[in-house]
């Protein structure tokens, strides 16, 4: 054997060996898209056929295994728009301060070790919190005010996280332009650097209510409530809610058949969520993305 | 004016800004009062009153004694360092079997008087009733209740958190379990989720890397409780028949329906770590005659080892966390785990599960809030370490 024949096996030896990762590689790459598709396209299948008008806005009967959701669905609506209006307005204000405000770098830096931490947080510890704070100590009781407190706190850590991004995306010479023709650094902030960082914080806002709609563990003992046909009244009302209604219709209860059902279709409606959350969050990247290329 | 406007919006920004340092700060104030407070409280459940006879030498129980007295395991006092007497248990219920109703009084007025009478007379007696039954001149000795020590929860090895009337915490099985089933599923995920993370770094192509992008971001964002509904109807089911199992609800099942879970975070930060590789070093490598197979896992491995270990070590962090998919799939049995293939219980699962019975400000509630504070003292380590990991990164 020649020395350049030689090395022409290693070469092939070494093509194979290459062949063969990428192939597993690949392989397992398409098994992930495989399970995504796996898990949605069982829960579609077998929850279609329990999605129906009367479904979605009825409120749930015969010890829920008939009857709608509409009181759940309610209850979620309630959550997303109350820890909305606790996490939004904080968590933006923070990601401004941070990426615009802040100089001393150790105040940054312990702020933003605190923020990972905090969204390192196991979501059942929230519930703990919660429960001594919101429910225990100010004297909320089980409530939409709690619950919608709790999950705020919890998704503060995404929304700074999102914005800072957003704002971390614009060149400095937007914001060396603006303050050399004489704008205050908040003139600046709000003229320039928010209207053109605001698609990015919108995706990260609509992101968020996807998660939120689907969390379970800090409101099992803050603001869900088992079964609760009629709607809450006021924001120190229990309420229903899906993710903890799926929880509840899919194990608890002595006939577990006669809830499978709805638990199909509870699964469904929250998969429907987060797809539509997704989509729209996608749809608007893609649109702004189009929109500043044109211009 | 205007400069005071400026800085009155700085400070409001600054004050949000604070308000996730806060939380971490109330979160561990409210964690650990709730959580101390269990070792001030009784061993013996509070208002209520264990006693022997007088002529009884044993004083002292610990809780899991007691436990083995009431459920009959233990039948004499010489168990238990006493006399050689069969062991009499008489709660307040039974106390009809040895006096009539009359003797009692119609408003139960001669309660009290008749348990210390009875305690008197029966020397193996062990009674257990209300303190507000307890006489003033009662003849017997109390059993005193230690308080529950640090110890005894940590080296615990029961978890009978409504036992009467001594209820047992013992962390060791939840946190077995815990660690059973998030092992198992860093296990699964993690060789699964660093393939996929070199595929979408290093060899797929711009189509195929916009396939995989929102496919992984829709992975993680399903609901946990959707991810255990999920496994409760397939992979539970599927489990038990494949493996010919007595129940499918197994740490296994939990591992698998984690591994799953776990796979989109461990991919996003490994992908990130590996992408950083500086491209000269790549370059180099290939142009060493290296085939891509060889700079991989000679150069872009190596140089991204760090992230990968942040990518391991984040996806443990949700997975010892994580809550309603593994309440909803393990089968929730508190006991030593001994096998891979059988119920267990893990700490997130288990305040889910239980703090609905507890009533607030007792020591099961108190026990609940201590797990939680192990649970938070777990992940709070791991977010450092990841953190520690990254600013060495940097520099």
């Amino acid at each position: 054997m020649t020395p350049v024949q030689k090395l022409g096996n290693v070469d092939a030896k070494k093509r194979t060996s290459q062949k063969i990762a990428f192939g597993f590689f690949s392989f397992l790459s398409y098994s992930v898209v495989a399970i995504l598709f796996v898990i949605l396209g069982f829960i579609i299948i077998q929850g279609a056929s329990v999605i129906s008008w009367d479904f979605l806005t009825k409120a749930p009967e015969d010890g829920m295994t008939a009857g709608g959701i509409f009181s759940a669905i309610v209850g979620t609506v309630y959550l997303v728009i109350g820890s909305s209006l606790v996490s939004f307005p904080i968590g933006i204000m923070s990601g401004i301060y941070m990426n615009e405000y802040a100089t001393n770098g150790k105040v940054i830096r312990f702020i933003r070790v605190m923020t990972n931490n905090l969204s390192g947080v196991p979501s059942v510890v929230f519930g703990l919190f919660g429960i001594a704070l919101f429910v225990n100590t100010m004297g909320f009781g089980d409530s939409i005010i709690a619950g919608s407190l709790t999950l705020g706190l919890l998704s503060l850590p995404l929304i700074i996280r999102t914005t800072e991004e957003a704002l971390k995306s614009i060149d400095d010479s937007f914001r060396h332009g603006s303050l050399a023709l004489g704008a205050t650094q908040l003139q600046t902030i709000r003229k320039v650097i928010l209207p053109m960082a605001f698609p990015n914080i919108i995706t990260g806002l609509i992101l968020s209510i996807g998660r939120i709609s689907g969390e379970t563990a800090p409101i099992l003992f803050t603001v869900a409530a088992y079964f609760l046909p009629q709607l809450p009244t006021s924001i120190f009302d229990q309420c229903m809610v899906l993710p903890y209604h799926l929880y509840v219709i899919s194990t608890s209860g002595t006939d577990i058949e006669a809830f499978r059902g709805m638990a199909y279709g509870t699964a469904l409606v929250l998969i429907a969520i987060v797809l539509i959350v997704n989509l729209l969050a996608n749809a608007l990247r893609s649109y702004f993305a189009n929109k500043v290329k044109m211009n | 004016m205007r400069k005071f406007i400026e800085k009155l919006v700085e400070g409001g920004l600054l004050l949000s800004g604070s308000v996730t340092s806060l939380t971490i700060l109330l979160i561990i104030f409210f964690l650990f009062k709730e959580a101390t407070g269990l070792f001030n409280s009784p061993s013996v459940e509070e208002g209520y009153v264990l006693a022997v006879n007088q002529e009884n030498p044993v004083r002292h129980l610990s809780p899991e004694k007691i436990m083995d007295i009431f459920d009959s395991e233990i039948t004499n006092w010489n168990e238990v360092g006493g006399i050689d007497e069969e062991i009499l248990l008489v709660r307040l219920s039974d106390l009809t079997n040895y006096f009539s109703e009359e003797e009692l009084g119609d408003e139960f007025q001669f309660i009290p008087e008749k348990i210390s009478e009875l305690v008197g007379r029966e020397p193996g007696i062990i009674a257990f009733f209300p303190h507000q039954y307890l006489a003033d001149n009662f003849d017997g000795a109390i059993i005193s209740g230690d308080k529950i020590t640090l110890w005894d929860f940590f080296e615990g090895t029961k978890w009978y958190p409504t036992s009467t009337p001594s209820p047992i915490f013992g962390l060791i099985p939840l946190l077995l379990g815990t660690l059973l089933v998030s092992v198992g599923a860093i296990a699964l995920s993690l060789p699964f989720g660093l393939a996929v993370a070199i595929y979408m770094a290093e060899i797929a192509n711009m189509r195929v890397r916009n396939l995989l992008k929102p496919v992984i971001e829709l992975l993680a964002g399903i609901p946990s409780v959707v991810y255990g509904f999920f496994g409760l109807v397939v992979i539970v089911p599927l489990i038990q028949k494949v493996l010919n199992l007595p129940v499918g609800e197994t740490a296994f099942a939990g591992s698998v329906v984690l591994a799953i879970m776990a796979l989109p975070t461990i991919i996003t930060v490994a992908e990130d770590s590996m992408r950083t590789t500086p491209r000269a070093m790549k370059e180099a490598s290939l142009a060493l005659g290296a085939t891509q197979w060889q700079t991989i896992y000679k150069v872009v491995i190596p140089y991204s080892i760090s992230g990968i270990t942040s990518a391991a070590v984040l996806g443990i962090g949700r997975a010892i966390g994580e809550t309603m998919a593994v309440l909803m799939v393990t089968g929730n049995a508190a006991v030593i785990p001994t096998s891979f293939f059988e119920p267990v219980r893990t700490i997130p699962a288990t305040i889910a599960a239980e703090l609905g019975e507890a009533p607030a400000g007792g020591a099961h509630y108190q026990a609940l809030f201590l797990l939680g504070a192990v649970l938070f003292l777990i992940t709070l380590l791991l977010s450092i370490y990841v953190e520690f990991m990254s600013s060495k990164r940097k520099m």
